[in-house]
């Protein structure tokens, strides 16, 4: 079954958001505090070696595993929904300290108080797409 | 064998996530956590209420697989790639904290003050958790994406829509550490 990768990638990743200590809440106060650059350090290289990787890519013209050319999708255009939503998930991420990965791999390290933040999480989705039609965005 | 047990700096770990980010890419996929919580309101029936949650969630199980990955991973880490040692939090960040009244700060990935069963079970200790995983839940789908979707994936293509969204999670995020924190666990 070659869909088992995924999970493959998917224990990967919850490894390396352990080891960086990505996923702990502390990190992240310590991160919108600006008091250390460890968080900055993280996903800064992260992303300067995504656009890198990308450029090189789509340039030397790689094709996929389907053996299509590169492409990323766009996102929707927009500027309400994206600031008003970040917002909120901001301020979330901040009280909680778990954005949607983490929060299933800090369940993972045994915390299984994090299973109300899912539930809650999954409510919160809920809503959005109940209310959706009637939000700014 | 003891560099795995240890904490991973920022400069392997940055680069980790970059190659999950390529690894998805290159097998046609878009990293994004988010969207799980879509697919999991979908499988559970929330396409009789609204029409967001009527797609077909079959093609996403790959995602549900890296989620259940993510699990695992979590699980992994703590048994056998971890030697207990303490977060090496900036001393500054420390300080802060314990005078908002957390204790033992950074000996654990998350604080007690917030998940331990004894503050899961008050009212405030709940309504943190509640309202955290609410904010989380909708944010990230009004704004289309997360971490991993806006900042990592987003990003990586330059786009003005996750510059924004990421803009939004550092408003969210400073309002809640300067200002809100204080006010819930300082009084």
């Amino acid at each position: 079954m070659k869909i088992v990768r995924f999970l493959f990638v998917g224990m990967f990743f919850g490894i390396v958001l352990v080891k960086s200590e990505a996923v702990s809440w502390y990190r992240i106060i310590e991160m919108f505090k600006f008091q250390a650059f460890h968080m900055y350090g993280i996903i800064g290289s992260a992303v300067i070696l995504g656009v890198v990787a990308l450029w090189v890519l789509k340039k030397s013209r790689v094709r996929n595993a389907e053996g299509q050319l590169i492409h990323i999708n766009p996102k929707d255009r927009g500027f309400v929904k994206y600031l008003l939503g970040g917002t909120l998930f901001g301020l979330g991420w901040a009280l909680g300290g778990a954005c949607p990965g983490p929060m299933y791999i800090l369940l993972g390290t045994g915390v299984f108080s994090m299973l109300i933040v899912i539930a809650s999480a999954l409510l919160g989705t809920f809503v959005y797409g109940i209310l959706r039609n009637k939000l700014p965005h | 064998m003891e560099f795995l047990l240890k904490p991973w700096p920022w400069y392997v770990s940055g680069p980790l996530i970059t190659l999950v980010m390529l690894l998805l890419v290159y097998w046609g996929k878009t990293f994004g956590m988010s969207s799980n919580l879509r697919t999991l309101c979908s499988i559970g029936g929330a396409g009789k209420y609204a029409d967001f949650f009527r797609f077909d969630w079959k093609a996403q199980r790959w995602n549900l697989l890296v989620v259940l990955g993510a699990i695992i991973g979590g699980y992994i880490s703590v048994t056998f790639f971890s030697d207990d040692s303490s977060i090496a939090l900036s001393a500054q960040t420390i300080a802060d904290l314990e005078e908002l009244g957390f204790h033992k700060v950074g000996n654990t990935l998350l604080p007690p003050e917030i998940y331990s069963w004894d503050a899961v079970f008050s009212l405030k200790g709940i309504s943190i958790l509640v309202i955290a995983g609410f904010l989380v839940g909708f944010g990230t789908r009004y704004a289309g994406g997360c971490t991993s979707g806006h900042a990592i994936s987003g990003l990586r293509n330059l786009q003005w829509p996750s510059l924004i969204a990421v803009i939004g999670f550092f408003i969210g995020g400073l309002v809640m550490t300067h200002f809100l924190l204080p006010i819930i666990f300082g009084a």
